[in-house]
């Protein structure tokens, strides 16, 4: 369960960005904000590799005392953002790796969508109640 | 056993060439659409309805763009771009290969497909090579959006010296 998701464009601005505890907002943000440079890292550092098969999903970015940081990449450079809490330690690997798989099949679904203009802010109904359904139930 | 498999194969192709022909009928309705309301508009009218075309092409182009790349991230340069455009975009909608695709290695590529399946149906030769400009448009857009997408600002124009064998120009700008 994730407790902030951010879709970040290929400029580096957010497209969306969700997080569940709202009194702290700004900090995720802040968070996704910094994880960005981790993730240009890594794109970097893939692309001197002389692997034939690069993945998209980029794993863990950095983590802090409190949280994880996830990331992963598309093809169009469109980044996704995941902040998880660290306490919550029965999450695995191929568990995030399907939470992206479920982003970006949901991204994909936007872009597709003719009412949406690719850049703009994602408004879709769709979309949010995707990433409900993945982010922390808190009461 | 074989029996059954030809029927599948055969269903199979039946399948495949019902789907091109419902988008070559769709492209042929929308270009008349563009076209009807002022038969004969002159170069400004002509002009817009060409836009009109690209720009759609354009939006399909930037979501084919996203949705068709496989899962791993295969783009390391320009030229491999070029090669995903050439075959899996052109396979996913035109059910074939680009023919060939050259390049001056310096951000300018031709593609050149000698059958082109949204213009076959209309001839073989030199006829209509006037009108065929407008039937490239929404195909010029196509590649614009797929190349936008996958991070390349790109001019793409279209010429035909005899159907229906067509060439894409490609210019990649440099950022």
């Amino acid at each position: 369960m994730a407790v902030c998701i951010a879709v970040i464009a290929k400029e580096n601005y957010p497209l969306y960005i969700r997080s569940t505890p709202m009194e702290n907002e700004l900090k995720f943000h802040y968070m996704v904000h910094t994880s960005l440079d981790v993730v240009d890292e890594k794109i970097s550092a893939m692309g001197k590799a002389l692997v034939d098969q690069r993945e998209l999903y980029l794993g863990l970015l950095y983590p802090t005392e409190d949280y994880k940081v996830y990331g992963y990449v598309t093809n169009s450079k469109v980044k996704f953002v995941m902040v998880v809490d660290s306490s919550n330690t029965a999450l695995r690997d191929n568990e995030i790796r399907s939470m992206f798989r479920k982003l970006h099949n949901s991204y994909t679904d936007v872009m597709c969508n003719p009412f949406y203009n690719p850049g703009d802010p994602i408004q879709s109904r769709a979309f949010d109640s995707m990433v409900t359904s993945m982010m922390i139930q808190v009461c | 056993m074989r029996a059954a498999s030809a029927r599948a194969v055969l269903r199979r192709a039946d399948w495949c060439m019902a789907d091109t022909v419902l988008f070559e009928l769709l492209h042929t309705e929308m270009v008349a659409e563009l076209w009807a309301p002022d038969p004969d508009p002159g170069p400004g009218g002509q002009k817009t309805s060409l836009s009109v075309l690209e720009s759609m092409g354009f939006r399909v182009g930037q979501a084919l763009g996203e949705r068709l790349p496989q899962e791993t991230l295969g783009f390391r340069e320009e030229l491999e771009v070029l090669k995903f455009l050439c075959k899996d975009l052109w396979v996913a909608v035109f059910h074939k290969q680009m023919d060939s695709l050259r390049t001056n290695h310096q951000g300018t590529y031709v593609l050149q497909d000698n059958s082109f399946p949204l213009l076959v149906p209309m001839a073989s030769g030199r006829q209509y090579v006037e009108e065929a400009p407008k039937f490239l448009a929404f195909t010029c857009g196509l590649l614009c959006g797929a190349l936008g997408t996958l991070g390349f600002q790109s001019l793409v124009t279209a010429s035909v010296t005899a159907l229906p064998a067509c060439k894409f120009q490609v210019v990649i700008r440099k950022p």
